[in-house]
């Protein structure tokens, strides 16, 4: 899922404190299990800058929200008349979120409560890991399941650079070296073999470098738009 | 001839080829390239231009290379995939083939991070490229040269003639898996090899085997990596900390014992120092050229191009083979 870290609250406060009325927006599914901007983590950020508020003798109105989901329109159009009447919505989603609703909301800015992080996985209670890269064209098949485009820094294609050292990565040593564990994985799998090949120079165009990326499943909106015909001619919809 | 570079007509001949370094100044000043070419001239038959080792910016490879060339030093410019991509680097090689550079020798690139060591504030922040990584870059020379297209697969009317190299770090983790990955960077199209430091002679030899079992010393000429040790923490500091570089507890003593012969005295306890890093280098060549399927050296007086001379004269590879014009 869609990992986020909490921002400063400094860094917070420098966004919000020129605004009267702010409303801190949480998103209740990938963020709130990393305990970054659900419900619970914007109610906490709204008494933060309410305590900071009064602090520096301000009297600006902060109140908190949570949907399901941010980045489909049927969880928050319920709420979006309430949510238009503030200056500012500080999101506490991800940049998915907090783009989403900017493209949604007028005159109503949409700024970012949180840092979005990365794709990643919960290993263990309050540890996340980053595990893809969302490049748009997996190769995992190639690599024992553990992906180089997310987990080397140099995302390399094919095989380690002189850096490993011990199992880990030269930028740390508290960072597996994933073509260390590529290796030992495929070794294990008794795929090996498939390391020897060269792997050619990659197409980033599926990766971000392309531009921004969307998927149309044509014979999914072609059904739809088909149900909205059907519903128009028995008269469902005037 | 691929390239017709001197460090292709010496593998060529059958001697051990040398290769130095030449690190380039972390300033715009020409000179120190002129200098440290002239203490290299004659002592090697190429020698690499760093393009900004541990993301350190100083003069680029191309550039300083340029220098070395036409002061008569032979240059293997280093083409790192950190800092460009395909175009930027594809740009370059056409440029430094234009200028006259014959060898070229393939990287990764240490990561930016390591910019910021010591008293140097770097630039860890900066964004790598790693749009292709070595085995690629080498691809991407031995494709241009041999096919005369670029990596896109345009035509290029005048193709760039690179002598080809990458770097092997034959004892780094995942140990079994280097041989490998020195296949594949041959596969590739690598005509040599320039390893990573070595001190552990016999470990590097039983990967040399292997290397030489599955037929690369016949298809790549491997020079072996020798860094001249300059002190004990030195020698310490790299067993310790750099990656796929283990270093004998004897290399070790026998450096403290040359700290230690110096008593207090700071000065002499350097030079004692430096002198056995020497001698140590030496033998370390000597011992390499003598294992199977290695065609050379390449040798790192990192910061101190001075030692090269006196090294290559000691372990009898002086004068340098010379080919008449062609």
């Amino acid at each position: 899922m869609i990992m986020g870290s909490q921002k400063p609250i400094d860094e917070i406060w420098g966004m919000v404190k020129d605004f009267n009325k702010v409303l801190v927006f949480g998103c209740n599914t990938c963020v709130a299990i990393c305990h970054a901007g659900g419900e619970k983590e914007a109610e906490t950020i709204a008494s933060l800058i309410r305590m900071r508020a009064r602090q520096e003798g301000n009297n600006m109105v902060v109140n908190h929200m949570g949907v399901i989901r941010h980045c489909e329109p049927e969880y928050f159009e319920p709420v979006m008349e309430d949510v238009k009447k503030y200056d500012l919505i500080l999101s506490t989603a991800c940049g998915v979120g907090v783009n989403f609703l900017s493209d949604r909301t007028g005159t109503v800015p949409v700024y970012p409560g949180i840092n979005t992080s990365f794709y990643g996985s919960v290993e263990s209670s309050g540890f996340f890991k980053e595990l893809c890269a969302g490049c748009g064209n997996c190769i995992v098949h190639l690599t024992g399941g553990l992906c180089p485009i997310a987990r080397c820094a140099k995302t390399l294609m094919n095989g380690p650079c002189g850096g490993t050292n011990k199992g880990k990565c030269e930028v740390s040593n508290d960072i597996d070296c994933v073509w260390y564990l590529i290796v030992e994985r495929m070794k294990m799998l008794g795929t090996l073999e498939k390391l020897s090949e060269i792997q050619p120079p990659r197409n980033w165009a599926t990766s971000r470098d392309g531009g921004p990326r969307r998927i149309s499943l044509e014979h999914l909106r072609e059904f739809e738009d088909k149900e909205a015909l059907k519903t128009r001619a028995a008269g469902g919809e005037k | 001839m691929k390239s017709g570079s001197n460090l292709e007509k010496v593998i060529a001949s059958g001697n051990p080829a040398v290769t130095a370094e030449l690190g380039p100044p972390m300033s715009a000043d020409g000179h120190e390239v002129v200098k440290k070419a002239q203490l290299l001239k004659g002592f090697c038959d190429a020698a690499n231009i760093t393009d900004c080792q541990t993301a350190v910016v100083r003069i680029s490879s191309i550039a300083a290379a340029a220098i070395a060339f036409q002061n008569g030093l032979e240059p293997v410019m280093q083409m790192t995939c950190r800092d460009r991509n395909r175009i930027a680097i594809q740009a370059d090689l056409l440029g430094a083939a234009a200028l006259g550079l014959k060898n070229c020798l393939c990287l990764a690139g240490d990561h930016q991070k390591f910019s910021a060591a010591g008293r140097l504030k770097g630039h860890p922040g900066a964004k790598n490229v790693y749009d292709v990584d070595t085995c690629q870059l080498v691809g991407i020379l031995r494709k241009m040269r041999d096919e005369g297209k670029q990596e896109g697969g345009d035509p290029l009317e005048v193709s760039p003639r690179f002598f080809i190299g990458a770097s092997w770090t034959p004892m780094g983790d995942p140990i079994d898996f280097r041989p490998v990955n020195l296949m594949k960077k041959v596969n590739a199209g690598s005509d040599f090899i320039q390893t990573q430091g070595i001190y552990d002679m016999d470990l590097f030899k039983s990967q040399m085997e292997k290397a030489c079992n599955l037929g690369l010393h016949e298809r790549t000429a491997v020079l072996a990596g020798i860094i001249v040790p300059k002190s004990a923490m030195m020698l310490k500091y790299m067993d310790s900390s750099v990656a796929g570089v283990s270093v004998p507890r004897s290399l070790i003593d026998r450096m403290n014992k040359a700290k230690e012969a110096a008593g207090d005295d700071k000065k002499k306890a350097r030079e004692f120092q430096e002198q056995e890093g020497i001698r140590i280098a030496v033998e370390l060549i000597q011992q390499a050229l003598e294992i199977p399927g290695i065609k050379g050296v390449h040798i790192q007086a990192i910061e101190w191009e001075s030692a090269i001379e006196g090294i290559v004269k000691a372990a009898g590879l002086y004068p340098r083979p010379t080919f008449p014009e062609s």
